[in-house]
């Protein structure tokens, strides 16, 4: 009885309530995967798969490129040769820098991987807060919020991202942080118009009502029962978003701005260089790079489609039997008669 | 807010039936209004945000002090910023977005002469993006979860997926010189023919009709197959999904099924029921596809050396110009507003549903 009461305290118990949320979260990432079924399932499952490579590509990238972002010799000093057709020690080709190709490709996975990561960081903490801000307090500053955040959202997204980047690049310099906050300030307004719709309408539950009698201050009304309930419509967009932020990355590097070459290897840059060298018939530094970009936004934007049509019950597709009736047999003829 | 009061004074003057229209339409204009000045308040913040003095920016080093202030004066930069800002909304009501600071030209003409390309290549993307999209949109939508409605949804994936400048790269490469050599990959025309026709409309395919120039014309056409495929494809794939997702709630509705039950063919059902209420939706995620497409013409420009306003954008951006750069932007923005508001209107034309 005692033992029942009392249950002993110590690192027993920290550590299997730890392991039970761990298994929580697990089950939770895990759910879309075992509700799905149908092409749902198989865009969710290839998209896994391909965001998992580039992934991986992108954290062991000193391992599996065989040279710098910005090698043009090899250990022994001696120069690539220019514009190498794939094959031999290159199999992606060199540049017309004499870069190697393949490198770059590996490289500029980490490039991309790390700016999108980053920019969904700041947008989610910037949007999700002045959403749930804008919601729970209203009025004026709502108002203003909403204002400034529905013009920003008028505006091209590439257009607002060169602007914010040419503005930055000249103070902050052109690293992966300035390509990642220009890229920012094209996804925050999103976020704000999911989070501040989802905590205008979550504010009016019983919920947030009986927190309210209880005493529950401002702040703990927003970050314990708003925050848990709004972060729900999170995830798809956030994966979407950062299909997306890849293109506004590759675009930006495509027009020279974000990240300067010295600094990483970029996808885009890659590209701008590889415009001239389309003129001249060589394939392989366009086409390498496209490729990649190509498929790391397929396979978010593979995942993103997937965990919307599991998740959100407007998509979701029912499959429902069709009802067969048994044809009558003569005798019950006769009873309908 | 005062718009809640603007729809209840509307609703006020007009009777409860009729009038309707009106009252959406007045309020819609007048929202205008507020809508253009946000937008440009916000446009100036961005520019001025920035630390430090534009002018010796992009000219820093390169002119003797005494000139650079002087720029700096007629630029009126050295004035206080709520006065630049009035300058500013001024300047940009009466269509004066200054001069550029690195080679004096007046933007609203460089706006003028580059609009034309810009102009010719949208709407013909914008033409190339339907003529594609909406067939394939009513395919997949009536052929719902076939094996035909997942190889189309990859295909709207896909064209999403590349980026316009890949697309445009791999275009070149495949009809251009090196390839089959069928087209040109630079420019809006031969360099012969755009000393031959005169400018009179900027736009460089109506002036060689006017000018009665038919290999000129041709020529004109030619230039343009491969950038409006790029720029146009990017949106098909857009335009495909809405129309599917739009035929498939459609045909769900109750009408269609009693259209179905009175013996009507599937064929009919999708052509004279459906596809019609489908297109509603589709006119104004349209007009939230503006940004896309001018995002995209930047781009695109880029790739096909395509004299466009985005080219010139981009060519001040790298030269640092800050009054190019507020101007073109300005006018990205404005151009955004006006189709946003032009769809809303001509929505509300169509659709009696829009005027709530």
């Amino acid at each position: 009885m005692a033992t029942v009461a009392t249950p002993a305290p110590g690192p027993s118990q920290a550590h299997a309530t730890g392991r039970s949320r761990m298994r929580r979260i697990l089950r939770g990432i895990a759910r879309p995967y075992r509700q799905s079924h149908g092409v749902a399932r198989f865009m969710l499952v290839a998209g896994t798969v391909l965001t998992t490579v580039m992934v991986i590509t992108a954290v062991f990238a000193p391992l599996i490129a065989p040279y710098g972002f910005n090698q043009v010799a090899d250990a022994g000093g001696e120069r690539f040769g220019n514009h190498l057709e794939p094959g031999g020690d290159h199999i992606f080709g060199t540049t017309v820098q004499g870069l190697d190709v393949f490198s770059r490709v590996v490289w500029g996975a980490r490039t991309a991987v790390s700016v999108v990561f980053l920019a969904l960081l700041f947008s989610l903490f910037v949007g999700v807060l002045l959403g749930i801000i804008a919601g729970f307090v209203g009025r004026w500053l709502d108002r203003v919020l909403v204002l400034v955040m529905d013009a920003l959202y008028t505006l091209p997204a590439l257009l607002l991202a060169i602007v914010v980047a040419f503005l930055l690049a000249e103070y902050v310099g052109g690293g992966v942080t300035t390509a990642a906050l220009a890229i920012t300030a094209v996804y925050v307004p999103q976020y704000f118009r999911v989070v501040r719709a989802a905590t205008v309408s979550a504010k009016e539950q019983t919920y947030v009502e009986a927190a309210r009698a209880m005493g529950a201050g401002p702040v703990t009304i927003m970050g314990r029962y708003l925050l848990n309930n709004v972060v729900h419509s999170v995830p798809v967009i956030a994966t979407l978003n950062a299909a997306d932020a890849i293109l506004t990355l590759a675009g930006l590097g495509f027009l020279g701005y974000g990240i300067q070459p010295t600094e990483a290897a970029e996808w885009g840059y890659d590209l701008q260089r590889a415009v001239s060298d389309a003129g001249a018939g060589i394939w392989w530094t366009g086409l390498f790079p496209g490729m990649a970009i190509v498929l790391l936004v397929l396979g978010l934007t593979l995942v993103g489609e997937g965990l919307n049509e599991t998740m959100n019950p407007a998509l979701r597709v029912r499959r429902l039997l069709p009802v067969v009736m048994p044809t009558r047999t003569p005798d019950q003829e006769e009873v309908a008669r | 807010m005062w718009w809640h009061v603007l729809r209840k004074a509307g609703v006020g003057l007009s009777t409860r039936t009729s009038g309707s229209l009106r009252t959406y339409l007045v309020t819609r204009l007048l929202l205008f209004i507020p809508n253009v000045l946000v937008i440009l308040t916000i446009v100036f913040i961005l520019m001025r945000v920035a630390p430090g003095d534009p002018v010796s920016v992009a000219l820093g080093g390169q002119r003797p002090p005494e000139q650079i202030a002087m720029l700096r004066e007629a630029a009126g930069y050295d004035r206080p910023i709520i006065v630049q800002y009035w300058e500013y909304i001024r300047g940009v009501l009466t269509f004066d977005l200054g001069e550029t600071i690195v080679d004096s030209r007046d933007i609203t003409e460089i706006l003028i002469t580059n609009g034309g390309a810009t102009l010719t290549l949208t709407f013909a993307a914008v033409l190339v993006a339907l003529v594609i999209g909406v067939p394939l949109g009513l395919v997949a939508g009536r052929r719902r979860d076939t094996p035909l409605d997942a190889g189309l949804r990859v295909f709207s994936i896909l064209t999403y997926a590349a980026p316009v400048f890949f697309l445009g790269l791999l275009l070149q490469l495949a009809f251009g010189v090196r390839g089959l050599g069928w087209l040109p990959t630079s420019s809006q025309a031969n360099a012969i023919m755009q000393a031959r026709v005169s400018d009179v409309t900027n736009i460089f395919l109506v002036d060689a009709l006017l000018a009665g120039d038919t290999e000129a014309f041709v020529d004109g056409l030619e230039h343009l197959v491969l950038p409006a495929l790029t720029l146009g494809l990017l949106l098909s794939g857009v335009f495909m999904r809405i129309i599917r997702v739009n035929l498939v709630q459609t045909l769900r509705g109750d009408y269609v099924e009693a259209v179905r039950a009175r013996g009507v063919s599937e064929r009919r059902v999708v052509i004279h029921h459906a596809f019609r209420n489908a297109m509603v939706p589709f006119v104004t995620v349209l007009g939230l596809q503006i940004a896309l497409l001018l995002g995209g013409a930047i781009l695109t420009e880029q790739t096909f050396n395509w004299p466009g306003i985005g080219a010139q954008l981009v060519r001040y951006l790298g030269s640092r110009d800050y009054v190019a750069v507020q101007g073109i932007v300005t006018f990205f923005a404005l151009a955004v507003v006006t189709v946003s508001l032009l769809i809303d209107i001509i929505n509300a034309l169509i659709d009696p549903r829009v005027r709530y």
